[in-house]
């Protein structure tokens, strides 16, 4: 049964299916998925789970998710590292190769449509009927901010496991019983002292059964878990020399880029090659599907080639103009609505009297531009094809790249290198299927595709343009009513499509945890419209969330603004989910919140709950003669289990400056059909200079461990155009800031 | 022509109008310095030319009057510059890609000032884009680094 299959099939019929689908389907979810490391070892070297291979040199750790700036190498590591009783220091750590044993068993938890904060057993019981799901569909993802808690029994499993089978085999070979043996940084250790080097055991250990479900130490046994490491690919990225899938050399290499149609997804009329081809250092042009490939001697001759080549492109297959776009969207609240997932009290009524507050919300398209453009190298031989990519998707990329090229799965191996970026573009695999494409003409020579930065720009799967509604009353000193209205073109449903399944689903991404925010209003009404598709789609660092929780803090705060509340004390009133109200109260005490400002100062609040982190932020302000200027950012997450604390630190440090570059410049317009950015220029992120301090508090009072991606972005443009609201009395409800303020 | 990198001499054959990074990068197989826009932008692409930063992407080979130095000349993993060293302990990286670059903006910087004030990291920084927003402990290791040098 192919993915697409299963997917429609438990999309169409909703959760019934689905339960039906884990009857139907209990055998195959129960049966073991082969070690897929077996096939990769060197000689002498032994593979003791899918995640530990060892010889004599040294011990290797085996990362199932891809290493895009997160960390989640090391924190990944470090779960084995800490049940197998090893320094991190003392291992190598490498990507895995492309193997549904290594899917990610919660990429569809928020299909199951439970609000996040619900862990009753009717919840859990439908969020463990979309993990059987994902183990069908085996994807190896690296996204959701799932890395973390997808792993942390898993693979420390996987380490206790591998302890076990070198303690067996110690204990054959020093003829004791393996309860009198324990272990030590890397060492089975006899009684008497005596040391066994894992290395030296690796061949032994090999013939040993690995026990299915070993014992976990518990959490105050751990000696790495829970405390700050040094990052495996520290070193090698402070030195130039961590190998990203642009750095990938091979023997009589030939390098290739892209000349794609500017009309996301057309074709071409025709085309004049303007003699390019008659150029030494032009090997081949080849024709894709939406343009052409150019194969040189050097990634810059093929750049120039493709700027030479003149092509009449046929025209968009979606509007040409900006303003017939953004009308959609408005367009798409006058139509039925997709999704009302929330729907508390009675909102009409609440909202036929009393002073309310409303407003429109509007945020641009995004790219995600990140620093390695898009590229792949490929290289066809005998039969069977390798790619190196860095990408967040390697059994789907073998899926799409097996589709594409008519090879069986089975003659294509995905090699995952570092990624300079990921944000979810590289949970694509067009630059992928393109490598391939490339490679398969130019048999037998390896091909490294780059894209210029003008074709990435042009060519992303883009977070959408979208607009929000909102009403709300304030009665006896608490909001009474709030109303939600979201209008977005499908993010899930046009990412999927092109993942090879058709979502029969309201689309979660629309209003991604603005439903399931855990405020309690007395009416409360969130609800979902869906807009056409214009320019692809794509996930987005906190996809949904990235533009709701600014529509949803944004709004709710000129709520408690017109009713004189203060901006904590409000969402403190709204909150009973205990994390959240902690995040909260972290964020004031660390601002200092109430306390006086400077004149032309002012302070921001807001608070989203996303990828199950609540996450506050204070932002403080100062409006100067020549603009905004950010002062400080203080920040609290909670993430139930804080695995690396300075890791975390970074992430949402991360995550906020990712949100105000998409807040203060991010905008992709488009012009004639085109996107009319191109390049850092005009598509700019934060600067240095422009950043200050973001002062973070990690919390432990979560029900269930998190992960970090992601969550530290919602909250930051909110608290930044509150705080701007609280400095200069001006309200800025459309996104980016710079459009309409300026920045110091 | 001849091209002096990293103390060694290479001889290129290659168009003069050739940016001195995809000589480097695909002629001489030096993949440190990294390709990010093309327009000096970004500065992914940051190498020395005689101690001066320059944004090798937007440089014609046949520009190149002076010696050129690029991360991997910078230091090594097994004897690292003070700024590399400050990266480490500063746990800077994330995806990484930029890094090369920052690196390379904040050894000229402190070549030429041991003791820079937030404003002078501010303007030498600032053309070095990085999208996971590592400017935080970007600022820390650059003041570590400098006060590492001061010591020395």
């Amino acid at each position: 049964m192919g993915i697409g299959t299963i997917a429609r099939r438990t999309f169409l019929f909703g959760s019934a299916a689905v339960a039906g689908g884990f009857a139907v389907g209990y055998w195959a979810y129960k049966e073991p998925f082969e070690n897929p490391l077996l096939d990769t070892l060197e000689p002498g070297q032994v593979a003791i789970t899918p995640y530990v291979k060892i010889d004599a040199a040294g011990i290797t750790l085996v990362s199932p998710r891809s290493e895009m700036g997160q960390g989640v190498m090391t924190t990944l590591a470090a779960l084995v590292a800490e049940e197998l009783d090893v320094d991190l220091a003392d291992v190598a750590v490498e990507h895995a190769p492309a193997s549904k044993a290594y899917y990610n068993q919660l990429l569809m938890d928020e299909a199951a449509g439970q609000p996040v904060t619900d862990n009753s057993a009717s919840a859990e019981f439908a969020r463990d009927a979309m993990r059987v799901i994902s183990r069908f569909l085996g994807n190896q993802g690296t996204g959701g901010s799932t890395s973390t808690p997808d792993s942390f029994v898993k693979l420390r499993k996987a380490g206790a496991g591998a302890r076990a089978v070198l303690i067996k085999a110690a204990a054959r070979e020093m003829g004791v019983p393996a309860r009198s043996l324990k272990t030590d940084n890397g060492s089975v250790v006899a009684p008497d002292g005596t040391r066994l080097a894992y290395t030296a055991l690796a061949a032994a250990a090999a013939k040993e059964s690995v026990p299915s479900d070993p014992d976990l130490k518990p959490q105050s046994e751990w000696k790495i878990l829970g405390k700050s490491q040094r990052r495996v690919d520290m070193v090698a990225k402070a030195t130039g020399t961590a190998e990203f899938g642009i750095d990938v050399q091979l023997p009589d290499m030939l390098y290739a880029t892209v000349k794609m149609n500017c009309h996301i997804g057309s074709g071409i009329r025709s085309f004049d090659l303007n003699g390019v081809d008659e150029r030494p250092e032009v090997k081949r042009v080849i024709a894709l599907d939406h343009g052409l490939a150019i194969v040189a001697t050097n990634t810059w001759y093929a750049f120039r080639a493709a700027q030479d080549i003149m092509v009449d492109w046929e025209g968009p297959s979606y509007p040409k103009s900006q303003d017939e776009i953004t009308a959609s969207i408005y367009q798409a609240f006058d139509t039925e609505y997709d999704s009302r997932l929330r729907d508390d009290g009675d909102i009409e009524t609440a909202l036929s009297d009393g002073e309310i507050v409303s407003g429109t919300y509007q945020v641009p398209y995004l790219a995600h531009a990140t620093m390695e453009p898009m590229n792949a190298t490929g290289w066809y031989k005998d039969g069977e094809l390798d790619i190196w990519t860095g990408t967040q998707a390697p059994t789907m990329a073998r899926t799409m790249v097996a589709e594409e090229t008519g090879l069986p799965e089975s003659k294509i191996r995905i090699h995952t290198t570092y990624l300079g970026g990921g944000f979810g573009r590289r949970s694509e695999t067009d630059f992928v299927k393109q490598a391939a494409r490339i490679a398969m003409a130019m048999e037998g020579t390896p091909i490294k595709m780059t894209w210029s930065r003008e074709e990435d720009m042009c060519h992303d799967q883009y977070r959408p343009l979208s607009a929000a509604k909102f009403s709300g009353c304030v009665k006896d000193g608490r909001i009474d009513a709030f109303d939600l209205q979201v209008s977005s073109s499908p993010t899930a449903i046009d990412g999927f499509s092109r993942r090879g399944m058709n979502l029969n689903i309201p689309d979660p991404t629309i209003v991604q945890n603005a439903w399931d925010n855990p405020y309690e209003i007395a009416n409360y009404r969130v609800t979902g419209y869906r807009a056409p598709i214009a320019l692809p789609l794509g996930f987005w660092r906190s996809v949904g969330a990235s533009k709701c929780g600014f529509f949803q803090e944004a709004a709710i705060d000129e709520v408690i603004h017109a009713a004189g509340l203060d901006p904590v004390e409000a969402r403190l009133q709204l909150l009973s989910h205990e994390p959240s109200r902690k995040v909260v109260e972290a964020v004031a005490a660390m601002s200092n919140w109430g306390s006086p400002l400077p004149d032309g100062h002012g302070r921001g609040v807001a608070f989203y709950l996303s990828f199950g982190v609540p996450s506050a932020q204070v932002f403080e302000v100062a409006n100067t003669p020549y603009g905004i200027r950010l002062v400080n950012i203080w920040a609290a997450v909670d993430v139930g289990t804080a695995l690396d604390p300075r890791n975390i630190e970074a992430q949402v440090q991360s995550g906020i400056i990712y949100g105000l570059s998409a807040a203060i410049k991010g905008e992709i317009t488009v012009v004639d059909g085109r996107v009319s950015q191109s390049n850092f220029h005009d598509y700019d992120g934060l600067r240095l200079r422009e950043t200050p301090p973001i002062h973070v508090a990690v919390l432990e009072n979560g029900e269930k461990i998190r992960g970090i991606g992601e969550p530290g972005t919602p909250p930051a443009a909110p608290a930044l155009t509150n705080a701007i609201f609280a400095a200069t009395g001006q309200r800025i409800r459309a996104l980016p800031l710079a459009n309409h303020i300026a920045f110091a | 022509m001849k091209l002096s990198v990293n103390g060694q001499t290479h001889d290129v054959d290659v168009d003069e109008d050739m940016p001195l990074l995809w000589v480097l990068r695909d002629e001489l197989g030096i993949t440190g310095p990294k390709f990010g826009c093309g327009i000096a932008a970004c500065g992914a692409c940051t190498v020395h030319i005689d101690g001066v930063p320059v944004r090798s992407c937007s440089t014609p080979v046949g520009f190149v009057d002076g010696a050129v130095t690029t991360i991997e000349g910078l230091g090594t993993p097994e004897a690292l510059h003070a700024v590399q060293a400050a990266w480490i302990e500063e746990q800077v990286a994330q995806c990484g890609y930029c890094q090369s670059g920052q690196i390379m903006s904040a050894a000229a910087l402190l070549s030429e000032n041991t003791d820079p004030t937030d404003e002078d990291i501010d303007a030498a920084m600032s053309g070095n884009l990085c999208r996971c927003g590592t400017y935080p402990r970007i600022r820390a290791a650059v003041k570590r680094a400098a006060a590492s040098i001061r010591e020395a």
